[in-house]
């Protein structure tokens, strides 16, 4: 008899809620029963409210339970597993859930299949056939193809990846680097998380196709520390891809060179900057360079760099392998592919949702979310991470894809959705605001320096009833001259929560 | 473990050793410096500064830009106490006034026994199930007052 196949997932979120009890239950289980079973970790599907989800291997497909806590393993056993037991926590075959199944998962579509370490796994299921297509195609089709597919970065700015790629590629030969900007820094999202801790190869061969793309043939992937499960992963699968092949001297059995070294920050939101990140890279502190240059023609120690995010990487690997236009025909507008939202802070049903563009975000609060976890109405939705917009309910029909959101006054960066209940209190959001600008500023410019710990004084003042009405004026003032004149986006943003609260939930400033 | 028998003189030489080939060798050096100890010595930075042909004020700018260096000893457990929104959203500053209370500490402070050190973190990437702490390399979710009592409870209970 083969053993049977059961999966906990090992992300840091299963984990955090208690998969490792779990996993070391049902194996303790398995054997005072006298079963043989076959314990594989998996990374996370997302659906974060169902973990611990164990799922067993069945003949018609993967079978679910969730969440699981290990006083519930005993009771499964009993109950049949693991066969398809009946049990109160039995969701049935995994593709019936319909919270993953009415998802479009293209960047998601392995996470929680797999076995991240595995490349068998990853090419059983469709991996490496993008950069199998990239080595029989030149630079700049492979360039082409990536801009015909509309993507634009994932990170947060939405600049088209092809003509950033394109601006690489048309640099003059010489040492050229591809950046991997791990450092997923923002309050709300953990998508880029999940990408390493479930999915990693994938990664790792958009990065090897950008470097066919532009012609460079080293990488390096910058990730933040406070991710010590991803730090651990990509030790462990760097060496297997140098081991099989698919990183070193010969790609794929090419002539084709491409290294990839893993860099670790060290505690600093603002080196999620992309100029930031390369003096940071570089071993410096990480301050904010000013642009012109753009990295693509003076970046990593001056050298022509692309610096992507994971998720924009990630999706390179779906476009090389199906095509441009299958990419593209997901989405609306501009907004092409699909849209990874990810549910959090006071929700009943968090985790990560990949559809495509075009729901509103009512559609991903209340439908897939379920409100919130408190159970007390939703009063404000930050969208976009600690610089996005508070929203409040008269916009959540609003669609969430880069130009709509952009037309109520926010943005919707790397797809955070943080959902407040009512019992926040708004003036002290708008406050944090400033103070994590404070806290997080690199310091070169003055208003985001400066800026940011005077606002936390004048909202101060303003709660306090102190000459209200002045000290609104100078800090509209205030927002005003952080929102132009600081050099990048932390000062430059900042004002965006600050004002969106005082437009929205103005009482919540004592008027 | 036993980071008493090597000399920082060895683990910097070894550190740049490792390091001095790479593109900016400073912050892995660092790292490696931070993993050995608990934090960087004083003594580390000239060292660091001959080792890599840096100046000690580029490298003191360095330790003093990143939230994460430490240039005085971590107590035996370091608390990430997650302060971002999606933990706001789910309770953080009750956790975070609570946690101050429970240890007696305010943040980048160690208790008096030198078992606990608190620090802030800005998010923690488990958003969907806040709020999050990080002991450790662990992280956990939910963190209600109760389970940090519990989880604390047992690292105290470990001699």
């Amino acid at each position: 008899m083969t053993a049977l196949k059961v999966y906990v997932p090992g992300d840091t979120t299963a984990r955090a809620v208690g998969a490792d009890a779990v996993a070391e239950s049902i194996t303790a289980g398995a054997a005072g029963r006298g079963f043989e079973i076959e314990l594989i970790r998996n990374g996370s599907r997302g659906a974060f409210w169902l973990e611990p989800m164990v799922e067993i291997e069945t003949a018609n497909g993967r079978f679910a339970f969730g969440p699981v806590t290990p006083e519930d393993v005993p009771g499964l056993f009993e109950s049949g597993f693991p066969g398809e037991a009946d049990h109160v926590l039995a969701m049935g075959p995994v593709n019936g859930i319909d919270w993953l199944a009415s998802q479009q998962r293209l960047t998601f579509a392995r996470a929680g299949w797999i076995d991240p370490l595995s490349l068998d796994d990853y090419r059983a299921t469709g991996g490496l056939k993008g950069l199998e297509q990239a080595l029989r195609m030149s630079p700049q089709e492979i360039v082409d193809e990536v801009k015909e597919s509309g993507l634009r970065g994932r990170g947060g700015a939405a600049f088209p990846t092809g003509i950033k790629w394109q601006t690489v590629l048309d640099q003059p030969a010489g040492q050229k680097y591809i950046v991997c900007n791990a450092d997923e820094g923002d309050s709300g999202t953990f998508a880029d998380r999940l990408l390493i801790e479930s999915d990693p190869y994938q990664l790792i061969e958009g990065m090897v196709i950008a470097g066919l793309a532009v012609g460079a043939d080293q990488g390096f992937i910058y990730l933040r520390s406070e991710y010590p499960r991803c730090r651990k992963m990509l030790e462990e699968v760097i060496v297997l891809a140098e081991q099989d092949g698919l990183l070193g001297d010969a790609i794929l059995g090419s002539d084709r060179v491409f290294r990839l070294e893993l860099r670790i920050g060290a505690g600093a939101y603002i080196c999620g900057e992309e100029t930031s990140l390369l003096d940071s890279l570089e071993g410096k502190r990480g301050l904010v360079r000013f642009k012109p240059p753009l990295p693509a023609i003076e970046g990593l120690m001056g050298r022509p760099t692309v610096v992507n995010n994971v998720l924009s990487l990630g999706a390179v690997s779906t476009i090389l392998a199906e095509g441009a236009s299958h990419y593209r025909d997901f989405g609306t507008g501009r907004s092409r592919g699909t849209l990874t939202v990810q549910l959090a802070g006071n929700i009943r049903r968090g985790g990560l949702v990949e559809i495509p563009f075009g729901a509103t975000l009512r559609d991903l609060v209340e439908g897939y979310g379920g409100g919130t976890a408190s159970g007390r109405p939703v009063r404000a939705i930050q969208v976009g991470g600690p610089l996005g917009a508070y929203i409040p309910a008269t916009h959540w029909d609003v669609v969430l894809d880069y130009e709509a959101l952009g037309a109520i006054g926010g943005m919707l960066g790397h797809g955070g959705i943080v959902v407040f209940d009512d019992t926040v209190d708004m003036a002290q959001q708008a406050r944090f605001a400033m103070e994590f600008c404070a806290t997080e500023s690199c310091g070169k410019c003055t208003p985001c320096r400066v800026g940011s710990v005077r606002g936390v004084e004048l909202i101060d003042r303003i709660v306090a009833g102190q000459e209200r009405a002045l000290n609104l004026q100078v800090l509209e003032d205030l927002c005003d001259t952080m929102d132009k004149g600081s050099l990048c986006a932390m000062g430059g943003l900042t004002p965006m929560p600050v004002r969106s609260a005082l437009r929205h939930f103005r009482k919540d400033f004592g008027e | 473990m036993n980071s008493s028998a090597v000399t920082l003189q060895e683990v910097v030489e070894n550190a740049v050793a490792r390091h001095q080939h790479s593109l900016g060798p400073l912050l892995p050096v660092l790292h490696a410096i931070q993993e050995t100890f608990g934090f960087i010595p004083r003594d580390a930075v000239p060292l660091v500064a001959g080792a890599l042909n840096l100046s000690r004020a580029e490298i003191h700018g360095v330790i003093g830009f990143y939230h994460d260096y430490r240039t005085e000893p971590a107590g035996e457990h370091t608390l990430h106490l997650c302060r971002a929104e999606a933990c706001q959203a789910t309770g953080a500053a009750e956790l975070e006034l609570h946690a101050r209370e429970r240890l007696g500490i305010d943040f980048g402070e160690t208790t008096p026994d030198g078992r606990f050190t608190l620090e802030p973190v800005y998010c923690l990437g488990n958003c969907a199930c806040a709020p999050a702490i990080r002991i450790n390399d662990d992280t956990f979710a939910r963190v209600s007052i109760e389970k940090f009592d519990r989880l604390i409870a047992e690292l105290e209970s470990v001699e």
